[in-house]
């Protein structure tokens, strides 16, 4: 292109993040092309991708519970951190108990947390209670550090009449709209780029509320991952992409889901700030997703966390995981690396917990777990016409004429429906 | 032959390396010596009357008409924004010039190349509670954004107990043959659509009906896909009202009253009926009932069945493959609620089951020849 031929204005990049081109200048030979900022290289060498020793695992605790460095001890209060031990144990005390009574037949499906807890609870005390929550599955301990009670839980799993999400989903497919977190679909990684739609009308609203978005290292695979973070920083979003990178999706290792080093190593690639913190140390979840979230909301900016953690648990009631993982490797970090344990090593150490308080909280949320339970076993299934209902936000002609038939069908052949369960 | 052949060697002479811009040598191509010029249009527009109950009107094309509602919208909704890819210069059909300039960078803006990335992108602004309009830049490119408009938008109210939704989602894309768009640039995938229940499926036929469509499925609390006939983007033009008008969904238009046939059809193939209506009138003497369907999520079947009661002949015609075409859900339909009505089997003329072809599109379409003969196959039933 000859000089003097200017292109026209609405096909010109549009600098953003990146440094401004030089201006164009035929003297020295200095990188135009818009597509990268860079300099020019005359040596033939490809750059290695760096997994031996890869990005490191930011930690506050050891695994004793003692903080390591002062300077990173988030200084709370002891209200607090018993609320975070508070809500682990109970989670894990609840994903016993429903575990349990999806073997016994009483619920259909369930996913437990196990080891998981610490990014759950670190995460949600550092968000504000107006922060939207996307997650994927394995998360209720967010929506449990919110407040979210025992028997809506249970209700969900239960799909009783005392369900906010009416009966129309799976158990762990909870959603609360009071406490802002979305409900939970099973497509995996689909939440990330709606999680940045959101985010973005935030940021619009000039609203200084953040949006948080959790995903597992299986589902950072998926396209709309990929998606996700690309919008997210070209389009300067306020948003918190937190990894929970517990080594398995399903039976699948990290050795088969990835080849670079994990996913916050992606971050820099789509132009995000990024950090791999210790997922079973709270201490570190919380001070690495309080920071990000105050300079995500101040500089308008996603920022990716990636938690490394253990899934102890089977995937899901539908998995036996004695198929393709030691019993070893699960013992050992139920055993020596566990999130609760931790906490309550550090507790101990302040004189913030002893054995007997640990007892009478073991009895008293068991207790409150079994009464929610045995209530929600109890209640009725809500409506058959709630089948029909919200599929779009008025009823359409041909769906009435649907409800009718069923009612129609349901009066001559009811008998052979379990209608003595469901509300009329 | 001769002349073009001397025509190419001396260009070739002459060439120099061409500027970007400018044709040059190369713009002077020897005469058609033989093949077809490029075709003519397969239909006619017939544009509707000047409305007068929505006040001043302007003469609008097609992309105007989709302008003109986008720029009501974002002046009467300050939550609203629209993006997708190339959106902030105009757009490739020009649905969106000016509007950046009007209403500024965060509310009209370039996304990256990704289609389940801005259809995802768009079910998350619509939950946050504001209003998106999404543009895939082509109906042909909107299957990787299918999981996200099935999976996800169209069930995001009934799986939440209807604590969520993303209802003030509206996504737009390009509609449709275009005369020479071969598989990737002509495709009329609303049959796809029409098995999610969940979302809306909208398709005008006129700058008129886009304009006051379009708005309705903006209002709409429900996620919305409205395809826009690329064809009639330049070739429609009506008087249109520069206020903000509303023509309800699922409300199919009765165009023309008949007796004998029933002839149903949407966007751009509303004209080739129309005319075969006409061609029906003049060489048979056989009176048609016209009508555009709209919305073919939830249809009107009401205003369809009605009209078959009455002619007891139907057709309905699409540019979409026959196969699972939208027109065997309406047969299918007006043939249980019909069945003694029927005077011969119900007809339909569309695409044949085979990808959008290039070269051979004047074959591919159901023209007005098409429709014409299975009328008169009925009529002789």
């Amino acid at each position: 292109m000859s000089e003097g031929d200017a292109l026209p204005p609405h096909l010109c990049p549009v600098p953003q993040r990146v440094l401004r081109q030089q201006q164009f200048t035929s003297l020295e030979e200095k990188p135009q092309f818009p597509g990268a900022s860079a300099d020019f290289v005359d040596k033939l060498d490809f750059i290695q991708p760096n997994v031996i020793s890869g990005i490191p695992i930011y930690r506050v605790m050891d695994r004793q519970g003692q903080i390591i460095n002062p300077d990173e001890d988030p200084q709370l209060s002891q209200e607090q951190v018993l609320k975070f031990y508070k809500t682990m144990t109970l989670l894990n005390t609840m994903d016993r108990i429903l575990y349990e009574s999806q073997r016994q037949g009483r619920i259909s499906f369930y996913m437990t947390n196990y080891g998981e807890e610490g990014t759950h609870v670190g995460s949600a005390a550092a968000l504000d209670d107006t922060d939207l929550v996307f997650g994927q599955y394995r998360e209720a301990g967010v929506l449990m550090y919110r407040g979210y009670p025992l028997d809506l839980f249970m209700a969900q799993c239960y799909g009783n009449a005392s369900d906010t999400g009416k009966g129309r989903q799976m158990p762990v497919h909870y959603g609360c709209r009071d406490r802002h977190f979305v409900t939970i679909s099973s497509p995996l990684a689909t939440q990330i780029p709606q999680a940045v739609g959101a985010a973005y009308a935030f940021k619009r609203d000039n609203a200084s509320r953040a949006v948080i978005c959790y995903f597992g290292e299986g589902a950072a695979s998926e396209g709309d991952a990929h998606a996700g973070f690309n919008f997210a920083a070209t389009l300067e979003c306020p948003i918190l992409f937190f990894c929970r990178n517990n080594g398995y999706a399903i039976s699948t290792p990290t050795s088969e889901q990835y080849r670079g080093d994990g996913i916050a190593a992606r971050g820099p690639g789509y132009g995000i700030m990024s950090i791999r913190v210790d997922g079973n140390d709270v201490f570190a979840v919380y001070n690495a997703t309080r920071e990000a979230r105050r300079r995500a909301i101040a500089e308008n900016q996603p920022f990716l966390i990636e938690a490394m953690t253990y899934r102890i648990g089977h995937h899901s009631t539908s998995d036996d995981s004695s198929a393709y993982r030691s019993v070893d490797e699960v013992n050992y970090w139920d055993k020596q690396d566990h999130p609760i344990s931790r906490l309550r090593h550090h507790m101990l150490g302040r004189g913030w917990w002893d054995e007997e308080q640990e007892k009478s909280w073991r009895k008293k949320s068991r207790k409150r777990v079994m009464e929610a339970f045995e209530q929600a076993e109890r209640k009725l299934k809500p409506s058959p016409q709630h089948l029909f209902s919200d599929v779009y936000c008025e009823m359409p002609p041909q769906l009435q004429k649907q409800q009718e038939a069923l009612a129609r069908h349901l009066r001559l052949y009811g008998e052979h429906y379990p209608l003595e369960h469901f509300e009329k | 032959m001769a002349a073009a052949g001397l025509g190419l060697c001396r260009a070739a002479v002459l060439a120099s390396g061409p500027g970007p811009l400018r044709a040059g040598v190369w713009g002077r191509l020897p005469p058609l010596a033989a093949g077809p010029r490029r075709y003519a249009a397969h239909f006619t527009f017939q544009p509707d009357a000047e409305p007068s109950a929505h006040g001043q009107t302007q003469k609008m094309n097609l992309f105007q008409s989709i302008t003109s509602a986008l720029d009501n919208t974002l002046s009467r909704d300050p939550t609203a924004v629209i993006f997708g890819e190339d959106v902030a210069f105009g757009g490739v059909f020009r649905c969106t010039v000016g509007l950046r300039d009007k209403y500024g960078k965060d509310r009209v803006f370039n996304t990256p190349l990704c289609e389940q990335g801005i259809v995802g992108f768009g079910i998350g602004v619509a939950v946050a509670g504001a209003t998106a309009i999404a543009e895939i830049q082509f109906a042909d490119y909107i299957f990787p954004a299918f999981d996200q408009i099935v999976n996800e938008a169209a069930k995001y109210r009934y799986r939440s107990g209807d604590l969520f939704n993303c209802g003030s989602l509206t996504i737009r894309a390009p509609w449709g043959c275009v005369g020479h768009g071969a598989l990737y640039h002509s495709q009329s995938p609303e049959a796809f659509f029409a098995h999610c229940p969940g979302i809306k499926v909208v398709i005008p036929r006129s700058p008129l009906q886009a304009k006051g469509l379009l708005l309705s499925c903006i209002e709409d609390k429900n996620p919305c896909i409205f395809f826009e006939p690329k064809i009639l983007y330049r070739a429609a033009v009506e008087q249109v009202p520069v206020e903000p008008y509303y023509i309800p969904l699922s409300q199919a238009e009765v165009l023309q009253e008949g007796s004998d046939v029933t002839l149903v059809a949407w966007g751009t193939q509303v004209h080739v009926i129309r005319e075969v209506a006409t061609m029906a009138q003049e060489k048979l003497g056989v009176s048609c009932e016209v009508i555009d369907l709209k919305t073919i999520l939830p249809w009107d079947t009401e205003a369809v069945c009605k009209s078959v009661v009455k002619t007891g002949r139907l057709l309905i015609s699409h540019e979409a493959p026959l196969t699972g075409g939208f027109a065997s859900e309406i047969s299918s339909t007006v043939q249980e609620e019909c069945f003694l009505n029927l005077e011969a089997p119900i007809s339909r003329v569309c695409g044949y089951d085979t990808p959008f072809p290039h070269i051979f599109e004047p074959f591919y379409i159901p023209d007005k020849w098409k429709c014409y003969d299975a009328l008169r196959k009925m009529i002789n039933y």
